[in-house]
């Protein structure tokens, strides 16, 4: 199944509300089937814990937290397929950013006042 | 750098907004309290009830004749003599009139001429379970709580606030210190009565069904307030979650929903039945109880009949591409971009941790040990005794949290706003400010990986004294390297701080599931011990787990001799 040695190349938007943001580039190992979040969670694990990406239920598309920004286009992060090519990931343009791939996303009257 | 802490106030303050928490915000709510409902996730979004695609148990008895005490009575049953039954009467009870109020707020309950229809899931005695289609369950219980609540100008509701410890003054809950994820900053809630709706522990564990803010933290927060943990070693595996091939997009508990509609076949690697050798005949229907069936397909995998990705086949191939259709609609499109087509081949499943029936020992008003902490859904212990009914996890939910709104909304009329004391408040608020562990700290995220490999390997559905005991030691090398210190820096969204108050929570919790899977040496329901395979009449007790000087204190009490029925 796992295609050997193929990697994915993730290109991704850091840096917190009213800091100059930057890219900072790592490479995944790719699979066949893999998400976007996979990807991302295993940089978490195996490279950089401090990568901010909001998602509760991983797989199922169901939290509806996952939205970013893959190549320009919105997507859900767990549903988006992961490509054995360079990737760029970036926070939702029109959202208050808080930090690297997590944006303000909730609905005002949900929100900690 | 120390912030000081932001104060609220609020007459009832909800932790977790699944179908528990939203339930009890409105029913405080409706009894003239203001309500506070947080949740370190997005509201409405995060826990299990958005994930449960399956079904809710209920006695309505629309097609077929049903009463609640038909629905006890298998409840009870699959409980394996340790159900709490008051709080399994109150489940069964209780659960028409929150259905039908969910119908009248527009859930979409699946309706066959006018009625609500019901199917039978394993351990019904008759179709008692009622749905959403298609696999909408959970997400449509979700989105109904959260429309009624956004009407509601009595609820203030507050994502992204990650509870740290509640406050406990004289011995009562007066509300929690947290902090907002979004800016690092410390909030200090004054509450006349909490609501703990936090979920299980299925985070624990690699391979788990539910979201990934379900680790345990509920029953880490009530048990360093002073409450007691109940039946913490039964930890529900749920035995088809999906394995191979590689799915996005879906819940992997999306089989059971297929298995009440079409039947399916379990396979093993040579293609075989199974499940008759370890005692149960499917015989083309859907009847295998959950604890059977992970026991079947485990043994199989483990003398090497296996599927290539070490689990079982589940089988659809019996039905046709209209049957399929008609069945689940949309759904087949959605395998079908994930390359599946079942009229052609099986799909892999394997035991996923699903459910944890364990937790805080709670009465009928869903009032803790503790004086002004109430619990709610899957956070309370003791009504799904050793193992749970199919069915009944929203139900659950529903009727809990509507009962702890009610009983905190009662407290508030009773009890004056609290005055919170510094000395009870400054332990939690020192680890907030905290300016992080010195040097490089090690990776807050794989420390996570290790503890979920800990418990999959040696505390799954079944374990051995060298099993639990090697994973104590496991844990016990995790904890040390986790430090008094909080990781990561106290700033915007630092998940390596996340993860570190996660830890904090988990380490507890996987040392207290384990030390009480230890103790119980008999094998009964969802706790399956090799080394001692029968069920032992000795064992017919709860554990009881409590925190005394910073030890666990775990004793037992006899589970009610009435409830050993099977």
């Amino acid at each position: 199944m796992s295609a050997q040695g193929q990697k994915a190349t993730l290109k991704i938007r850091r840096g917190a509300a009213g800091e100059t943001t930057r890219f900072e580039t790592y490479d995944v190992p790719f699979e066949h089937g893999q998400s976007v979040l996979d990807g991302l969670r295993w940089l978490r694990i195996n490279k950089d814990p401090s990568i901010a990406v909001r998602y509760s239920c991983i797989n199922a598309n169901a939290c509806k937290e996952c939205m970013i920004q893959v190549d320009g286009e919105t997507v859900y992060a767990c549903t988006a397929r992961l490509e054995p090519r360079e990737m760029t990931l970036a926070p939702l343009p029109n959202k208050k950013l808080i930090r690297d791939l997590v944006t303000e996303i909730a609905p005002p009257s949900e929100r900690f006042k | 750098m120390h912030l000081e802490p932001l104060l609220i106030s609020t007459d009832v303050l909800i932790i977790g907004s699944g179908a528990a928490g939203m339930y009890a915000a409105i029913e405080a709510s409706r009894d003239g309290a203001q309500v506070l409902l947080a949740d370190r996730s997005l509201i409405g979004r995060g826990g299990a009830t958005v994930m449960a695609q399956m079904t809710v148990a209920v006695a309505l008895g629309e097609e077929t004749p049903d009463d609640p005490q038909y629905h006890y009575a298998n409840t009870i049953a699959a409980g394996r003599g340790l159900c709490d039954d008051k709080l399994a009467q109150l489940l069964c009870e209780d659960a028409p009139e929150c259905i039908r109020e969910m119908d009248y707020w527009g859930v979409g309950w699946a309706r066959k001429d006018g009625h609500i229809t019901a199917t039978t899931a394993p351990g019904h005695d008759r179709p008692r379970c009622v749905y959403v289609d298609f696999l909408n369950t959970g997400p449509a219980v979700s989105k109904t709580l959260r429309t009624a609540m956004a009407r509601n100008p009595n609820i203030r509701k507050a994502g992204d606030l990650c509870v740290v410890d509640l406050i406990v003054s004289d011995g009562e809950c007066t509300g929690a210190v947290a902090y907002h994820l979004g800016t690092g900053a410390p909030v200090l809630i004054a509450a006349k009565a909490t609501v703990l709706a936090t979920g299980g522990l299925t985070r624990l564990y690699a391979r788990n069904s539910a979201s990934t803010n379900m680790a345990g933290d509920g029953y880490a927060l009530a048990l360093r307030a002073g409450a007691t943990l109940i039946d913490m070693e039964f930890v529900q595996f749920f035995p088809i979650g999906h394995l191979a091939p590689r799915l996005v997009g879906m819940d992997p508990i999306m089989w059971d929903p297929f298995r009440y509609k079409l039947g399916g076949q379990l396979l093993n690697g040579r293609m075989e039945e199974f499940t008759a050798r370890y005692g149960s005949d499917e015989d083309g229907k859907y009847v295998l109880t959950r604890d059977l069936a992970t026991y079947a397909i485990t043994k199989e995998v483990e003398a090497g009949r296996d599927s290539p990705h070490g689990g079982a086949y589940l089988s659809f191939q019996h039905c046709t591409e209209t049957q399929l259709r008609d069945a689940f609609g949309p759904v087949i499109d959605r395998l079908a971009a994930n390359g599946i087509d079942l009229t052609k081949t099986p799909v892999e499943v394997a035991p996923i941790a699903h459910y944890h029936m364990g937790g805080v020992k709670a009465d009928v008003t869903m009032a803790s040990d503790v004086p002004g902490l109430f619990v709610a859904g899957e956070v309370v212990g003791g009504a799904n005794g050793a193992n749970r009914l199919s069915g009944n996890a929203v139900t659950e939910a529903l009727v809990f949290g509507r009962r702890a709104g009610r009983s905190a909304a009662e407290r508030c009329r009773r009890v004056p706003v609290p005055a919170l004391r510094a000395q009870d408040t400054k332990a939690a608020l020192d680890l907030i400010n905290d300016e992080g562990a010195d040097g490089s700290p090690a990776n807050t995220a794989a420390a996570i990986a290790d503890l979920q490999a800990v418990m999959t390997k040696d505390v799954g559905p079944f374990r051995t004294a060298a099993t639990l005991n090697r994973a104590l030691s496991g844990l016990a090398a995790i904890t040390a390297e986790h430090g008094d210190h909080p990781a990561g820096e106290h700033g915007s969204f630092d998940m390596r701080r996340l993860d570190w108050f996660d830890m904090r929570n988990m380490l507890t919790v996987a040392h207290v599931v384990t030390q009480c899977a230890l103790n119980r040496i008999e094998s009964r329901g969802a706790h399956q011990r090799e080394d001692f395979p029968q069920m032992s009449p000795q064992w017919q007790v709860r554990q009881r787990v409590a925190l005394h000087d910073g030890k666990l204190a775990i004793s037992t009490e006899p589970a009610a001799a009435k409830a050993l029925a099977s």
